[in-house]
């Protein structure tokens, strides 16, 4: 049913669209702190802007409340920047509403685990169309450092001067557990590897969840050095490659296999085991996607980085579309007089 | 038993009466029969003219088992019918009911007309030459009693033929069955002497045209729907389920072959949060709830105001606070409707008199919505969402187009720029060219729509939200006294007090005293001469489903004594608790409160 909006959406575009990252920077002060993580995924996200082929009025940034929130005005594009937890909510509904439209949400580990942890499983279960952009910092900075969430026990904040006592969740099995489609891991010291998880995102149709580590400097600093640090991050994380045996460390020397339903650290130089006796990586394996999400806290495992898991599954707003469609192919386009009238009606 | 009762309701409006129901049932889904907290009635009210109300009193009543008759007796006039069916007062049933004596055998009913009739064994014996299986005949006790209703007030039986040929189709069985024991009752009435009296009742003055019935609820999904049509935009519908707004959500999933969107959300917050969503993207967009749901949505709704998005959210208010009575109508939800949110965040509120007005209210509220770049609230509540009325149908192509402002011009745009008149700010949705803009929750400066924590900006902002909303005032139609326009008493009603405020009124006026009434429908901003509406009358009666809160508005904004009348036990107004109170104040001239 066309209306009056889709008459407004079909006015060609009529300025340029070879675009740069600098299209994507507006005229604002960007307001994080120096060294913020957050900041390392602003360039990425301008610089991929250009290659999705885009005009820039079709992306749209929603946020909810933390120093994630802030995200949109740093982005030349449409942008909402809504209330605590919310954005998904948000974003869902412009998504079903207008399908035509590339909507980002940016979100943090206390705005999408704690407050906002309802719409976040849900939005998963359902399967929209959004690419979520999660900064895990482990910590609540914007209200001053306080545990979230993801924090870890025994973490001391500001509201846990004894430590944490909670069990933090593991983000990436959680978007799993609740259905996602797409799941992937990346931080804020690899910048190209970020810029490729953030495009894999966008090409994915359905839910895209994306954990990026971002480290607070004021309150949380070096929460992920072990991860994410040139000189370490080799031994402590593996990079997951679709199609390709789960190897790391330094020297390429170590490698996963799978004991039963449980992954071990193998060395490759020792002669006992090859290359050949690695675990593929399977990204439409979802049964290993658990597995290799669960690798996540293991003090013996490195931690899993890239794309976890990404399956095929119609998007949500496709089905709500469809599901209009069929309906008016098989019933003929409603007409309202006839619905005003009911089922029965009598003439005075 | 609702079935029955709306059967009977839609066939009186064939036969060109006016009508009003009330379908009054228990919150459990299937609540223990025979029980006294397990009864399900539907109020019938009918007549030539005057029907505002699903009635004060019951004439006639039809009582399925001793728990119905032991509920519903209270309410029944001293010369009243009642029709009871003998298999409800068995042992079990009085135990159930807690009548120590079958009130059939005493008497303690010999004020009534009471026909006591062993339905299943008249069904049987009006079955005896037919082959249906016998476990269905039992299952038409009800229909057989509409059948008695019908003979009694001379109603025709085929639109309920036509009725149950559609509705069981495929069924040969149970049609039969059902056809035979309308029948059958009708049959039953006409052959038995006991029943003397047919009464026949004229046809109501009703204006020509096309009329159906129709609840509160199906009106606004109906108003939603049509609005987004006039307006030429797409609908989403954000919602969550809850008493007794789901019918809503109910009726616009529906409607998929109109292309229209909705979304079953996870919780309130999402329901509301999706619409503004959408909104954003440049649908109509609605959310639906009742207060549980509202006190869920209050942060959204101030998102929605700080935003200045178009978005329409009812309110279908049921007795509260916390669950409350969730079944059950009240008027409790004025207060948190325009002041139940963080900060100053005004907005329009408008109140539905009855269903068929919910239609109305609802392309109103959509006009003002997309005219003002605001959420606007609808206040309608549990009666008047489930009770029904004939509704006149109107031609879509007649109602006037509702205008979407979309600024087309990116040269001169600025998501906080104003319209002189309407103070509404310029909407640029995603996938306009070269108006690419944040908004959001953060307060923003005026015009370009820039992040701003300046405090004189903030009150500026504040001022201008807030006039914008003032201004509505000049968009809607003044308040309309009846009666005499100046005086001594004033009845004033808001929502769905309106039916027996006017039924009250027009019984008192016809009496020969002097009485004066308003019905007020936009609650924010009030109409422009409401003032001086209240200060022509020495006395201004006000009765309202909750502890004064429409009273406390008025004597704030206003500084004029009001004399409040409440009621809060989940029940409409009686016509005649109004007639009282007004008939009290006219005889014993009441000192001003």
């Amino acid at each position: 049913m066309r209306t009056r909006v889709d008459e407004l959406l079909e006015r060609p575009h009529v300025g340029n669209l070879v675009y740069t990252a600098k299209d994507f920077k507006p005229e604002v002060d960007v307001r994080w702190c120096a060294g913020c993580g957050a900041i390392s995924v602003l360039s990425p996200s301008q610089k991929l802007m250009p290659d999705l082929g885009l005009p820039k009025e079709k992306i749209v940034y929603v946020s909810g409340i933390g120093c994630s929130g802030r995200f949109p005005y740093y982005m030349d594009t449409y942008g909402f920047h809504s209330i605590h937890g919310r954005a998904l909510a948000i974003a869902s509904g412009l998504k079903i509403a207008r399908p035509d439209l590339s909507v980002w949400v940016v979100t943090g580990d206390g705005d999408n685990m704690s407050i906002g942890g309802n719409h976040f499983i849900h939005t998963c279960r359902r399967n929209v169309d959004l690419n979520i952009m999660m900064f895990n910092n482990e910590v609540y900075s914007l209200t001053k450092g306080q545990y979230s969430p993801t924090s870890h026990r025994g973490q001391i904040t500001k509201s846990s001067p004894l430590g944490v006592l909670d069990d933090p969740f593991n983000p990436v099995a959680l978007a799993l557990g609740a259905g996602a489609t797409f799941v992937a891991r990346g931080h804020d010291k690899d910048r190209a590897q970020l810029q490729e998880l953030l495009k894999r995102a966008y090409e994915h149709k359905g839910i895209s969840f994306v954990e990026i580590y971002t480290n607070c400097r004021i309150f949380n600093d070096g929460a992920f050095d072990l991860y994410t640090n040139a000189d370490t991050r080799d031994n402590s994380t593996i990079f997951l490659e679709h199609g390709k045996p789960l190897v790391f460390g330094k020297t390429k020397n170590k490698g996963i296999i799978l004991d039963g339903y449980t992954p071990r650290v193998v060395n490759l130089d020792q002669g006992e085991y090859s290359i050949n006796d690695l675990l593929i990586h399977n990204e439409k394996d979802s049964t290993l996607a658990f597995i290799l999400a669960n690798m996540t806290y293991s003090e013996d495992l490195p931690r899993p980085m890239g794309v976890l898991q990404a399956i095929d599954r119609a998007p949500y707003e496709v089905r709500v579309a469809n599901q209009i469609q069929h309906e008016i192919v098989t019933k003929g386009e409603g007409d309202l007089q006839t619905l005003l009238s009911g089922d029965s009606s009598w003439l005075v | 038993m609702q079935l029955v009762g709306t059967q009977f309701s839609e066939t009186s409006g064939f036969a060109g009466n006016e009508v009003n129901t009330f379908p009054d049932y228990p919150s459990e889904i299937r609540a223990p029969e025979g029980t006294l907290y397990g009864v399900s009635a539907f109020q019938v009210h009918f007549g030539t003219k005057h029907i505002h109300t699903s009635g004060d009193f019951i004439d006639v009543l039809f009582a399925m088992n001793a728990s119905s008759l032991k509920v519903n007796l209270p309410n029944l006039k001293k010369t009243g019918i009642i029709i009871v069916d003998t298999d409800g007062f068995d042992a079990r049933n009085l135990g159930l009911a807690k009548f120590s004596v079958n009130p059939l055998e005493n008497d303690s009913l010999k004020e009534y007309e009471v026909h006591a009739i062993d339905i299943a064994k008249e069904i049987k014996a009006a079955f005896a030459e037919s082959a249906i299986p016998s476990k269905l005949i039992g299952k038409t006790k009800n229909i057989f009693c509409l059948g008695i209703a019908y003979w009694m007030f001379h109603r025709p039986i085929d639109p309920t033929i036509n009725w149950i040929n559609k509705k069981f189709k495929g069924k040969d069985d149970v049609i039969l069955a059902n056809i035979h024991a309308l029948r059958a009752g009708w049959n039953y009435a006409e052959l038995n002497p006991e029943f003397k009296k047919q009464y026949v009742i004229d046809r109501s003055p009703l204006p020509m045209g096309r009329y159906r019935n129709i609840t509160g609820n199906e009106a606004i999904a109906l108003g939603l729907v049509v609005a987004a049509k006039k307006a030429n935009l797409p609908f989403f519908l954000g919602s969550y389920p809850i008493t007794p707004a789901t019918d809503i959500l109910h009726a616009i999933s529906g409607y998929k072959k109109f292309g229209v969107k909705t979304l079953q959300a996870e919780d309130e917050i999402a329901g509301i949060c999706s619409a503004i969503g959408a909104a954003f993207g440049g649908n109509l967009a609605a959310t639906t709830t009742s207060g549980p749901g509202l006190s869920l949505k209050t942060e959204a709704m101030g998102l929605a105001v700080m935003t200045e998005l178009p978005l329409i959210i009812v309110d279908v208010q049921r007795a509260g606070p916390s669950t409350g009575l969730p079944t059950k109508t009240e008027q409790g939800d004025l207060l948190m409707a325009m002041y139940g949110r963080h900060g100053e965040a005004p907005m329009p509120i408008l109140a539905t008199a009855s269903p068929a007005d919910c239609f109305d209210v609802t392309l109103e509220a959509v006009r003002i919505a997309l005219k003002y770049m605001t959420p606007v609230l609808i206040l309608s509540d549990g009666n008047i969402g489930q009770s029904s009325e004939p509704w006149k149908i109107p031609s879509v192509a007649s109602l006037p187009a509702i205008e979407a402002y979309f600024t087309k011009d990116s040269a001169n745009f600025a998501p906080y720029k104003r319209d002189e008149e309407t103070l509404r700010r310029q909407w640029a949705i995603p996938g306009f060219e070269g108006m690419e803009h944040r908004i959001g929750g953060l307060e923003k400066e005026d015009g370009t729509g820039n992040v701003s924590s300046d405090g004189v900006n903030h009150e500026k902002m504040v001022k201008l939200r807030q006039e914008k909303i003032n201004r509505i005032a000049n968009d809607i139609p003044e308040a309309i006294v009846y009666g005499e326009q100046e005086g001594d008493l004033l009845m004033l009603s808001w929502g769905s007090t309106f039916g027996a405020a006017k039924t009250a009124f027009e019984r008192v006026k016809a009496n020969g005293h002097p009485i004066s009434f308003c019905h007020l429908r936009y609650m924010n901003p009030f109409p422009k001469n409401l003032e001086d509406i209240l200060n022509r009358f020495q006395r201004v009666l006000l009765p309202e489903l909750n502890m004064g809160q429409l009273k406390l508005l008025l004597q704030g904004k206003y500084l004029k004594p009001i004399i409040g009348l409440s009621k809060v036990q989940g029940k409409p107004f009686k016509s005649t608790e109004l007639e009282e109170k007004i008939m009290s104040l006219l005889t014993e001239k009441e000192i001003l409160v």
